[in-house]
């Protein structure tokens, strides 16, 4: 086996390689977006147990690699793409091939005058204008080690763009597939999602890959809600069981916005997600919500932040662990209500179950609250199967397999009944029975 | 159908059953009496499949088989059907789920081919009317937040659909108003065949005016300690178990 080069090395040596294979991707802007970026990168340490922030996710499993970065195009089936499609749900389809757009997979259907849906790469050419406005403008981004190496790598990604006014009735459906032979690649997507003033639109990110491969996702997906606008939000991992899965997600929001967001994770070996919702002007709503299902060895960590810097918003966060084996999660949900956020509605939930005597979550409320006239509540929960009910289903001659599986989906179905579009909640059902019915 | 031999069990370490024998055949029966703690939940559910009871003695025989040596499921999938002194609550499982999935694997077991979603609300639907349910009760969670009668109610039902052969019916009537009992009774009555037994757990006469049973039985301290026709079941209902704690003792130390 080669010797192993220090991660940040590894990322600094390879950015020329990186650079040389861009084309049009490489305006002037964006070279000193990069340039920066990677300065950043250099900078900042690689988290460890020390920071508070990652108590509990130890990534050091993450640095043994070197992660190659891909500058091929990859090709993938149609018909492998399709087994991760809706049934019945009419929606565009963009696809991504180890991080880079594959026009080949996509598909999309008629759309409102001015609406692009696409890819970055794209965008960086074509809207260069709407790219510099709202591309990396959460400064928090340059604080991230994992952020930074993100933008200093940015090159491709979903873009889409919903100008004043325009509603995209079907939902656009964006499907992430890493696929790669021996080689451990690393893919980093890099999505800008913007709803113009009073649009609507319902975006569904998907990562999935074709094989149990090791392989680095860095993903950062930024989204701007403007006034008046809706978007419902939905992240849907089904990764290799052996990837590194660490993404970021920034949204903000003007007034009178409404976000939804749900996350739902079968984990891959390691995952961390950092989302962060910040309402930036009175009367908005934001709901976060996610379901996470890991066992074997899998270490899922979800980071929230809820920053409540305005007056009279409302946020609702419910997040679900099942966790089996030797797994382990982390939730950490902090909220955050500045003293200027007066009439502030804040509510967080978590609940775990917990299906064997190794398995083992770290909740973390944190509610940080500046301002006094303001409604906020948290509750943790971590409990195990109810035996007293799965004897009872067994004792009608369910399974006890099928019970088990009965009894999760019961548990998960606050979460997953609160996803608007009935065919994902179908398909997450299926996803449950199978992943219990084993 | 079912013989219970010398049926020993403990629960938590502590002696609950201590040698039970009961016989029960085809087309009977039974009623089981005796007062608080004497054991006949314990006995229902031993017999359902409840894993933290454990079987110290004893053995168990249904149709032939080792009934011990069953899971749960299948038990009920060979025609074992409990109706439990206290129904579990299941937020987020439907009442209708639970009996579609119940039904179609209890089909499955036994080579049938499952039922599709037509036929099986035809039989739902002709179930509910023997129990006199409302058809919005489907949908909600099973038993989380019914009343006690609606519970018991809701065991009868399951029990008409699932269509038993052996029936354990425990405590079933405790806290129905008269109205109700005839209801449970009915459902009861409407699956007795020559096939078919049940065992009906009860504290009160009232219930066997209406399934009248071929024995009684006297559960006390874990054991039968007194068989005998319906006119038993009155003469407890007139004197209490007293005299039957005294007589089984001096049987113990005589
Ligand atoms: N889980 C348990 N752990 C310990 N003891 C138990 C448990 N369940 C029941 N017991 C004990 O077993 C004995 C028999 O209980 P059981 O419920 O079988 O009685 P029962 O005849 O059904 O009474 P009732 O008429 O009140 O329903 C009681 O002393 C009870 O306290
Ligand atoms: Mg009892």
């Amino acid at each position: 086996m080669k010797d192993v080069i220090n991660f940040k090395e590894w990322f600094l040596q390879k950015h020329n390689t990186f650079e040389d294979s861009l084309n049009g991707e490489n305006t002037y802007l964006m070279h000193q977006i990069r340039k920066e970026a990677l300065e950043n990168f250099n900078e900042l340490p690689l988290p460890t147990l020390k920071d508070e922030d990652w108590r509990y996710t130890n990534i050091s499993p993450l640095l043994k690699y070197n992660f190659n970065i891909v500058t091929k195009d990859a090709k993938i089936s149609n018909d492998t793409i399709q087994n991760y499609r809706f049934n019945n749900l009419k929606s565009h389809l963009i696809v991504f091939v180890n991080g880079q757009f594959s026009a080949e997979n996509s598909k999309l259907l008629n759309l409102p005058n001015g609406v692009v849906i696409g890819s970055l790469s794209d965008a960086i050419k074509n809207n260069p204008e709407i790219v510099e406005k709202y591309f990396n403008k959460n400064t928090t981004n340059n604080h991230q080690i994992f952020a930074a190496l993100s933008t200093a790598y940015t090159k491709d990604g979903a873009f889409i763009y919903v100008p004043e006014g325009k509603i995209v009735e079907d939902p656009i459906h964006i499907i992430f597939i890493t696929s790669s032979k021996d080689e451990k690649i690393i893919t980093q997507p890099r999505n800008l999602f913007i709803a113009g003033k009073n649009s609507q639109l319902t975006i569904i990110e998907h990562y999935i890959s074709d094989k149990e491969n090791i392989y680095f996702t860095n993903a950062v997906t930024e989204i701007i809600v403007n006034e008046n606008a809706v978007v419902d939000h939905v992240k849907l991992q089904e990764e290799s069981k052996n990837a590194f899965h660490i993404a970021r997600m920034e949204v903000g929001q003007e007034r009178n916005s409404n976000f939804t967001s749900h996350s739902i994770s079968l984990g891959g070996a390691l995952t961390r997600n950092n989302i962060n919702a910040l309402f930036n002007d009175e009367g908005s709503e934001c709901t976060l919500n996610g379901l996470f299902l890991i066992e074997g060895e899998q270490l899922f960590d979800v980071h929230t932040l809820i920053d409540h810097a305005k007056p009279l918003c409302n946020s609702h966060e419910h997040y679900i662990g099942i966790l089996d084996n030797k797994a382990r999660g982390v939730f950490n949900g902090k909220v955050l209500v500045r003293p200027d956020a007066q009439k502030t509605n804040a509510f967080q939930k978590n609940k775990n179950i917990i299906l064997s005597d190794q398995a083992l979550i770290n909740t973390k409320p944190e509610l940080e609250i500046f301002a006094d006239d303001v409604k906020c509540s948290h509750g943790a929960t971590i409990g195990q199967m109810d035996e007293e009910a799965k004897f009872y289903l067994r004792s009608r001659g369910i399974a006890d397999k099928t019970a088990t599986a009965i009894l999760i989906r019961a548990f998960s179905s606050d979460v997953i009944k609160s996803i608007k579009i009935k065919q994902i909640r179908n398909y997450l059902d299926e996803l449950l029975s199978k992943r219990f019915s084993q | 159908m079912l013989e219970i031999k010398n049926l020993h069990v403990n629960i938590n370490g502590s002696k609950i059953l201590n040698g039970v024998n009961l016989k029960v055949n085809a087309g009977e029966v039974h009623a089981l009496m005796g007062p608080n703690g004497s054991g006949k939940s314990t006995l229902a559910l031993v017999l359902a499949g409840r894993e933290d009871y454990k079987v110290t003695e004893g053995e168990v025989l249904y149709n032939g088989k080792n009934l011990l040596d069953l899971s749960p499921e299948d038990r009920a999938r060979e025609g074992i059907f409990l109706a439990f002194q206290y129904p579990v609550e299941i937020p987020g499982v439907s009442n209708v789920n639970l009996l579609k999935t119940a039904v179609n694997e209890i089909r499955k077991y036994n080579g049938e081919e499952e039922l599709d979603a037509i036929d099986f609300l035809d039989l739902i639907k002709e179930k509910m009317k023997l129990v006199e349910l409302d058809q919005s009760f489907l949908k909600r969670s099973v038993n989380e937040g019914f009343s006690g009668g609606e519970k018991k109610r809701n065991e009868i039902f399951q029990m008409a659909v699932l269509n038993p052969r052996l029936a354990i019916l425990d405590e079933t009537d405790s806290g129905l108003d008269i109205d109700a009992i005839k209801v449970v009774a009915n459902g009861v009555n409407k699956l007795r065949s020559k096939d078919n037994a049940t065992i009906v757990v009860t504290h009160y006469q009232r219930l066997l005016n209406y399934i009248i049973p071929d024995f009684v039985h006297v559960l006390y301290n874990g054991r039968i300690v007194k068989s005998g026709g319906k006119e038993l079941a009155m003469e407890l209902e007139e004197k209490g178990y007293d005299w039957i704690k005294n007589g089984s003792e001096e049987v113990v130390s005589g």
